[in-house]
């Protein structure tokens, strides 16, 4: 039985060697390249659900290929180019690691649109960015958070001390004092994006600690699991995906990572001719960031209020970061009624006035 | 050291936890070690254990069925290495080493489809009143039934090791296999039970990581606790209840940086990070540059193969 | 049953026919595993052994196979040193990094100055991080008689913390606006490390491994250091006898692996990988031990392993790109290889015997 199974697999190797080239000219090609296993239940999975969405619209007219847990730098110029060689019309590099190696592939391959997340360098006209307003995420947590604390102790696992989650941390203190002035955040820095066993150690620490709200702006599940052990008493956010297996237990609501609108858009314009060079750095608003359903641990007017922000930074009446806001050190950032300029949040490397400890330098 | 608020009552109920999977590993790694075996395997093995465990927990409904999965799934996974070194006498570094490439990439490919899921709930074993005893009660009757187990498996390995006749023919072994097969032992069978049983405890400790210090699935969710594992067995000199001390130590470091970072301590966060590793450092060199002469334990015929000409 | 007799010699046909038959069976064995996943079998096999030497673009990929081959076997021929004499550098990935946060460090430190003499300081620094990160455990090796292997994997852990802070703080590139990373050597010419020629992947890097063989099989074969690090390794007792000092082969073959490591840093950061950041280290240090066992601990089969190695992960990334594979499955099949390469080893020194009942 086997082996009839095999030859006949045989027989059809030799007829897809022989005959396979013809076809699949016509498909346009759409590439990814991801940091971690699609397996890793986060960051990279939600890069697939997007390139999967992308295969769902289009049909027949693309075909996508992807290849997993690309090492940042020489591995990722490799894998681009093997990419660009093999008739790519469109590659996405889901890290902010591949900026380099993204820029260097696309001088060498004009005629292959290169798609770079949570970069800023666009030095080939053939390069864009994009990226997800992860803080505005942060600012619905931060304000649950706020209200929903009784200790007035809440904790923000933090992977590396980069921009990004230093916007996140800021984002999440700023609009919880708002609701609750007495409110105080303590920083863990895991030092990994992933490494389960440490984030739930880290949970830990932070509810031994007297924290009973926990954000976590690294990769698995595990903080959660953790707050799950204090049978209610400590509350945690999805993030990344959904974490909807929590929903019963500690979370209240989630950051989701949507990229399916973008690379759909994206794709599309290509299919259509409309493609054009970008820097996109979309939000609530554009549909990359989704605020996952509010439990019903959350009461009633918290859970509206924390609504009505989602919707008013969609609508663009509220932003995360308006003025009057200080710098740690009790320096001015921004004035009364001023919102944060792009650049500055970007390259975020001080805490906001109120916050205690200092960033790793 | 200013330890503000943290309650040691607490840090040492945590650090039991943390540290069961690392020290489940290693005690069954030392077995392997006093045998003469060296298997560099163990990250392999655990994840290995941590799918199986998940899978079978799942499947079944039931975690302690899970815990005989991630055993049997480790010890699986040993029998590879078993066949290489002890048949085929392949060397026992680069097997152990290629054994946890081939374990990362099987578990991950078993684990498709068990993303996201949570796996049955392991309860902590009922003490009643015994868990309300104030400082002893989380400390010591306030956990799952896991912990307990690594603390009996590194009892009954001293014992083993020490009392029994089978723990002396394993040290034999492990200390001449040439004059252990003179006496007629059969040693690529004693040292095959052995690498079976190093498999067995790092599955089950990687099967903890799976179902109850993260539960879930996400690919190499041991991230490295594996190598932890081989560094406490030579810095426990091969002494099974320094294996103990080694993993509470350790897993005591990593929970108390976190705990520092988290009750706002002054001292740098990355000289935290850095300092389980360190201190086991420092802690190794005291030890072995005293009496003890730590070195001096190791098995003597580690890592060599064993051929019987005759 | 049956059992192996050890061979006088070893057999010299079985020293070239195993590696082709350990390749040959997994073939047999990683065709089934991509039948199972519901691929082609033929195809994806083809992909990862042929296409990279001969396929379409075999003309970017066979400077591919060296890149991803020089530090390996840069790394390995230093750690076979010590391995033969019984000495267990594990840490070569500590090495490895600090090699590339010194030498890059240097090289960042004296930026934008344009100088032919900043790359070969920068090249002595990468080599004298190295060495001086394996110090740490020959040192306590030779002083306290700390195990080796223990100190130099924690260390690996503590570089890795070192390189975070080296990327999001004192190597962190000021343009960046507070991105993590250094600045990227392809723009710094005094201090980068580009391909001779543009596709060869041919740079100092793949020089040095090769260099670093050369002279490793003239030191094995000729020198007495090499006499004396194979006397340690098969009998320590008569080395000791012979007047060989176990302190003295230690910090020898700790410094020379570490050295060789660091260079493989360094070259790698200025080179392939471009710049310092959190993750730029790829487990190298690690595979070399698999490449200094694959290649016997031998100079030459040390080289031959290293490519073989890249193959897999060259060849393995396209099948997995185009056929749509797991990354899971590659490596899967990566272990397969490692394994009947260990295991089939065994018929260069052992004869295979039948043994019948009643016989011995």
């Amino acid at each position: 039985m086997l082996r009839r199974t095999l030859l006949t697999t045989a027989a059809l190797a030799l007829g897809v060697l022989g005959a396979g080239m013809a076809q699949a000219q016509e498909k346009l090609k759409a590439c990814f390249v991801y940091v971690g296993p699609i397996g890793d239940g986060g960051w990279t999975y939600q890069h697939h659900q997007g390139a999967l969405a992308v295969q769902e619209k289009y049909g027949d007219k693309v075909e996508i290929q992807w290849q997993e847990s690309v090492p940042e730098g020489a591995d990722a110029e490799r894998v681009l180019t093997q990419m660009a060689l093999g008739g790519c019309k469109i590659i996405f590099t889901t890290s902010f690691g591949y900026m380099d190696a993204t820029n260097a592939v696309a001088a060498k391959f004009p005629d292959v649109k290169f798609e770079h997340a949570t970069g800023f360098k666009r030095d080939q006209p053939n390069v864009s960015t994009y990226n997800a307003r992860f803080y505005e995420g942060r600012a619905v947590e931060g304000l649950i958070a706020g209200r929903m604390t009784k200790s007035n102790k809440i904790g923000y696992i933090g992977s590396f001390p980069i921009p990004e989650v230093v916007m996140g941390i800021n984002a999440y203190y700023l609009n919880a004092k708002k609701v609750n002035p007495n409110v105080e955040v303590s920083v863990v820095w895991a030092f990994t994006w992933f490494d389960p066993a440490k984030e739930a150690d880290a949970a830990k620490a932070l509810i031994d600690q007297g924290v009973d709200v926990i954000a976590s702006h690294t990769d698995s599940t595990a903080p959660l699991a953790e707050a799950a052990k204090t049978n209610g008493a400590v509350i945690g956010f999805g993030q990344a995906s959904d974490m909807a297996e929590y929903t019963d237990g500690p979370r209240v609501t989630s950051i989701i990572d949507n990229w399916a609108p973008y690379y759909v858009e994206r794709v599309g314009a290509l299919l259509d001719g409309t493609y054009e060079q970008k820097d996109t750095w979309a939000g609530i608003a554009g549909g990359e960031v989704l605020i996952g359903d509010i439990t019903e641990k959350v009461p009633a007017e918290v859970k509206a209020e924390a609504e009505k922000m989602r919707d008013d930074i969609a609508a663009g009446t509220f932003h995360p970061f308006t003025g009057p806001i200080n710098k740690q050190d009790g320096s001015p950032w921004l004035a009364e009624g001023a919102t944060a300029p792009d650049g500055d949040l970007l390259g975020m490397n001080f805490y906001v006035e109120g916050i205690k400890g200092d960033i790793p330098k | 050291m200013d330890f503000g608020s943290i309650n040691p009552v607490i840090l040492i109920a945590s650090l039991m936890v943390a540290a069961v999977p690392i020290m489940l590993a290693a005690v069954g790694e030392l077995v392997v070690e006093k045998s003469g075996v060296l298997n560099l395997g163990v990250e392999g093995m655990m994840v290995m254990g941590a799918i199986c465990g998940f899978i079978t927990a799942v499947e079944t409904g039931s975690p302690f069925l899970g815990f005989l999965g991630g055993a049997a799934g480790g010890a699986g996974l040993s029998l590879v290495f078993a066949l290489l070194t002890q048949v085929f006498l392949a060397n026992q570094v680069a097997t152990g080493l290629a054994l946890t490439l081939f374990g990362l990439g099987l578990s991950a490919l078993m684990g498709q489809g068990y993303n996201g899921i949570k796996p049955p709930l392991t309860p902590d074993v009922p003490f009643g009143p015994l868990a309300q005893i104030p400082a002893l009660g989380p400390i010591l009757f306030a956990h799952d039934w896991v912990v307990y187990f690594s603390v009996a498996v590194i009892a009954v390995t001293w014992w083993v090791l020490k009392a029994t006749r089978l723990g002396l023919i394993i040290r034999a072994v492990g200390e001449s296999h040439d004059a252990a097969h003179a006496l007629g032992y059969k040693v690529n069978r004693i040292r095959l039970g052995c690498i079976t049983f190093g498999g067995a405890m790092a599955g089950m400790g990687g099967a903890y990581v799976s179902l109850v210090r993260v539960p879930q699935w996400v690919d190499g969710i041991t991230a490295g606790a594996g190598w932890i594992a081989l560094a406490i067995v030579v810095f426990a000199s091969w002494r099974p209840w320094r294996v103990l001390i080694g993993a509470y130590l350790f897993g005591g470091i990593t929970v108390l940086q976190l705990n520092l970072q988290a009750a706002g301590s002054a001292i740098p966060v990355e000289y935290l990070s850095m300092s389980p590793y360190l201190i086991t450092i420092i802690v190794l060199v005291i030890m072995s540059s005293g009496k003890g002469r730590a070195a001096l334990n190791a098995p003597a015929v580690l890592g060599q193969n064993f051929h019987a000409a005759r | 049953m049956f059992i192996l007799e050890k061979r006088p010699t070893p057999s010299r046909f079985w020293l070239y026919a195993t590696p082709v038959v350990a390749v040959l069976l997994t073939m047999i064995a990683g065709g089934l595993l991509f039948a199972l996943l519901g691929t082609n079998p033929f195809a994806v096999i083809k992909t990862i052994f042929w296409d990279p030497i001969f396929g379409e673009f075999a003309f970017y990929l066979r400077g591919q196979l060296l890149v991803k081959a020089g530090p390996l076997i840069l790394i390995a021929i230093g750690l076979s040193l010590g391995f033969r004499a019984g000495i267990w550098n594990i840490g070569a990935e500590g090495q490895y990094i600090m090699g590339a946060i010194v030498g890059a460090g240097v090289g960042l430190a004296v930026y934008p100055t344009e100088s032919r003499l900043i790359y070969p300081v920068m090249v002595i620094a990468g080599a004298l991080g190295g060495w001086a990160w394996a110090m740490i455990p020959a040192i306590l090796k030779t002083k306290f008689n700390t195990n080796e292997i223990l100190v130099s994997l924690m260390l690996v852990y503590v570089a890795q913390t070192i390189l975070a802070k080296a990327s999001t703080g004192f190597l962190r590139n000021p343009e960046g606006a507070g991105f993590p990373g250094s600045r990227n050597f392809s723009s710094y010419k005094a201090a980068s490390n580009p391909e001779f020629f543009a596709g060869s992947g041919l740079h100092w890097g793949g020089i040095a491994a090769l260099v670093a063989a050369g002279l490793a099989y003239v030191l094995l074969q000729r020198h007495i250091v090499g006499f004396q690090i194979k006397l340690t390794g098969q009998a320590p007792r008569a080395a000791k006898f012979h007047g060989v000092s176990p302190n003295r082969l230690v910090m020898l073959c700790m410094g020379l692996s570490g050295a060789l490591a660091g260079l493989a840093g360094l070259f790698e950061v200025t080179g392939p990988a471009g710049q310092i950041s959190i993750d730029f280290n790829v487990g190298y240090g690690f595979t070399a031990i698999i490449v200094a066992f694959l290649g016997r601990l031998n100079p030459i089969g040390i080289v031959l392993a290293g490519f073989l190695m890249a193959l897999t992960y060259v060849g393995g990334e396209m099948a997995a790109t185009n056929m749509g594979l797991p990354a899971a499955a590659i490596q899967v099949f990566q272990g397969m290889l490692l394994f009947f390469l260990l295991g089939v080893d065994v018929l260069t020194n052992y004869r295979i015997r039948l043994l019948f009942r009643g016989t011995r």
